[in-house]
């Protein structure tokens, strides 16, 4: 309590700062993989994540083209990097960042300050300052051996684009897996709220032998784990020809779904006034009227919880949908298609990795902070009852 | 035929089929079978209405038995068969089980799990939830601790694999060994707490629900016996181990179970993470090695899963009947 005489303002410092704390450390990890997925690639390889609002020290590879004086042995090449065929494309008309370093291995492309004059193989001298333009002396005839080669490091600013997220919804096929994630979800999340609401008002207002038992039984399939289902549903399911299919995965998180539903409605169908009920019954409305024109409309806020649990659950599902779904490309999930495939096939490709997840994961976001109030509220009649 | 149209024909199918049978059901009750006409007007109306209720419960019924109550005693037959299903080797997939070390592992493995994330998530939990209660910007810290709940496992395993990776430019962890000068390695390759840092990444997602009913919990405490103990001189400490998580124990030990159900089905964090090497396998992960390849053997990895859990579900249905009475 922070209340107490004398305590209260260390200790409510003390709580800002922790509870501070504990935030970054929850943020940091979601962050980092944010911010990478929109960094591009070579960055992604020469810089933290952190660090990526700074320019970075970037490496490049060119050859030494510009004009060319002398003869008798001994050749000058002078020009300016940036305006090397390969380069100039590399960073554009406009953008001539400051080289740090340069060098003549590709092992060391950083081998020597910008602006030092050094000895080459050639039996010549390499400088390249910092604006670029560089002065290459050497004993073979650029004009029949070929420009040599030189190696920068240059100052790069950071350079953010969508490259990623084109790339993982275009040639990676997340985009088709978006579709199939959206394909499952929508139905898997309509069809158990209609079925479950007419079980939980019979289990909540209606009088029958067996009642106690059923919400029992309801309550105990709550934590069945589903690797039990695998294995006879998936036959079951081969037997009577829906086999590995969108059908197939909609009854099963139809079947999964239930006891959550029926649940979580009828406690909150239990609370409703009896009152209404039975002022209605009094004018004479049967069970089915009063069920559809009152107690649907009133139990609004508990359908609204269900659905985006069940929506964030079938969206998130990764188990449900490597067995009841085929393993091939057109039915792909977004959530199988990231385990299976990208992080087998984009090993080390953070950028494109973290582009998938940010794609899987953004309509949950969305879902979650436009609608926390109802997940909180479901949250709490499913468990605190 | 496109799998978007099919899921358009099924909502319409599966909610039109719904209403319909619903609609439908009742009305041949009350018109055709039991009139509320005639003679019998009366007990006609009594024996619809008994009947009513199964009509309702039906559908759901029906879904609950296919879908969850066969799977049951069908996985366990199953179990008992061999990874053909021709012939009947009785607790055979059991005994091979647990002669195998991988399983034995799995099991070690599941059971610190569950030792380790269920009492983190949940004293993580309740110190956001009581660290927050009075602040003004408390909703906003909640709402971001929250929000992994909204991520997918495989989602959440990614951004963790991010953040353990062995890249000093890239793993924040080895960017801080590094700093230190210490060589960069690889949090999941560490024998024995590797499992910790796999635990890590469902403790991050779990701990914001853990905080979201521990804090409504706290909530609902009544104001006297806090003021009752602030009188007495109780310092912060002592109001909150003695006064409030006491009162509060009941809402502590739901939130402990479910989580320590969910420890118990998750496979995905250790599939992505891992793929249960390095010792890291944990059961239902080692189902799904199994699954598609030894279904006798798959059902009786489920078939454990399920005595394990049994206890915690034998509780939470004596909770909710004592509740209901």
């Amino acid at each position: 309590m922070d209340n107490i005489a004398g305590r209260k303002s260390s200790l409510s410092w003390a709580v800002n700062v922790t509870v501070f704390l504990l935030v970054v450390i929850w943020l940091i990890p979601t962050v980092g993989l944010f911010v990478s997925s929109f960094r591009d690639r070579d960055q992604i390889a020469v810089s933290a994540w952190w660090e990526a609002p700074f320019p970075v020290e970037q490496a490049y590879r060119a050859r030494a083209e510009g004009t060319v004086t002398g003869g008798d042995g001994m050749w000058t090449i002078t020009g300016n990097i940036f305006e090397v065929p390969g380069v100039a494309e590399d960073f554009g008309a406009d953008r001539r960042p400051p080289i740090v370093a340069f060098g003549l291995r590709g092992i060391n492309p950083g081998e020597f300050a910008a602006g030092a004059e050094v000895e080459n193989r050639d039996n010549g001298t390499t400088t390249v300052r910092a604006d670029g333009s560089f002065v290459f002396t050497t004993d073979e005839n650029p004009e029949e051996e070929g420009f040599p080669r030189v190696y920068f490091v240059a100052e790069t600013p950071p350079d953010f684009t969508m490259a990623n997220y084109d790339t993982v919804m275009t040639g990676d096929g997340m985009l088709q897996a978006f579709v199939n994630t959206l394909t499952v979800t929508i139905p898997a999340t309509v069809i158990p709220i209609l079925i479950a609401a007419f079980a939980a008002y019979a289990l909540a207002w209606m009088d029958f032998p067996g009642r106690g038992l059923l919400i029992a039984a309801v309550v105990g399939l709550l934590v069945v784990p589903l690797q039990l289902a695998l294995v006879p549903l998936l036959k079951l399911h081969q037997q009577v020809g829906i086999g590995q299919s969108f059908v197939g995965i909609w009854l099963a998180h139809t079947g999964f779904g239930l006891p959550l539903a029926i649940y979580l409605l009828r406690n909150y169908m239990v609370g409703l006034p009896r009152d209404i009920i039975d002022s209605a019954k009094v004018d004479g409305a049967t069970d089915f009227q009063i069920f559809v024109r009152i107690i649907l409309p009133l139990s609004f806020p508990a359908l609204a919880s269900f659905a985006i649990f069940q929506f964030l659950w079938t969206w998130n599902d990764l188990l449900v949908a490597k067995v009841f779904l085929p393993s091939n490309d057109e039915s792909w999930v977004m959530t199988v298609r990231i385990a299976d495939d990208l992080l087998g096939s984009r090993g080390g490709d953070w950028g494109i990795l973290a582009a998938a997840a940010f794609v899987s994961i953004a309509v949950p976001l969305l879902v979650f902070f436009t609608m926390q109030r109802y997940l909180v509220r479901g949250l709490l009649a499913g468990s605190v009852k | 035929m496109n799998p978007i149209i099919q899921g358009i024909v099924t909502i319409v199918v599966g909610v039109g089929g719904c209403v319909g049978y619903f609609y439908l059901a009742n009305t041949v009750l009350d018109r055709v079978i039991f009139p509320a006409r005639g003679k019998d007007a009366g007990r006609n109306i009594n024996r619809a209405n008994a009947v009513r209720p199964w009509l309702f419960l039906f559908p759901a019924m029906f879904a609950l038995g296919l879908y969850l109550v066969y799977p049951v005693f069908g996985s366990f037959v199953r179990s008992l068969y061999n990874r053909a299903g021709d012939e009947f080797i009785g607790l055979g997939n059991y005994a091979s089980l647990f002669a195998d070390e991988t399983f034995r592992s799995a099991f070690f493995n599941n059971f610190l799990w569950v030792l380790v994330v269920p009492a983190m998530a949940t004293f993580l939990g309740l110190l956001v939830a009581q660290l927050t209660d009075r602040l003004k910007w408390g909703n906003v810290a909640k709402s971001l601790i929250f929000m992994p709940m909204a991520i997918s496992f495989v989602g959440a395993s990614l951004i963790w694999k991010f953040v353990y990776a062995n890249d000093p430019d890239i793993g924040i962890i080895n960017a801080v060994r590094d700093s230190f000068g210490l060589n960069p390695l690889d949090p999941l390759q560490v024998p024995f707490w590797n499992n910790f840092f796999l635990m890590v990444i469902l403790i991050w997602i779990q701990t914001g629900f853990a905080m979201v009913i521990l804090s409504a919990a706290l909530r609902g405490i009544p104001e006297e016996t806090v003021e009752a103990a602030i009188i007495d001189g109780a310092n912060p400490f002592q109001i909150f181990f003695k006064i409030k998580v006491p009162q509060i124990m009941g809402t502590i030990v739901v939130v402990w179970t479910t989580i320590t159900i969910l420890v118990l089905k998750v496979f995905d964090i250790v599939y992505t993470m891992t793929g249960g090497n390095f010792d890291t396998e944990i059961l239902p992960s080692y189902m799904m090695d199994f699954m598609f390849r030894d279904d006798g053997r798959a059902t009786a990895v489920a078939f454990v899963i399920m005595i394990v859990v049994l206890p915690v579900m034998i509780w939470n249905i004596r909770q909710a009947r004592k509740e209901m009475r």
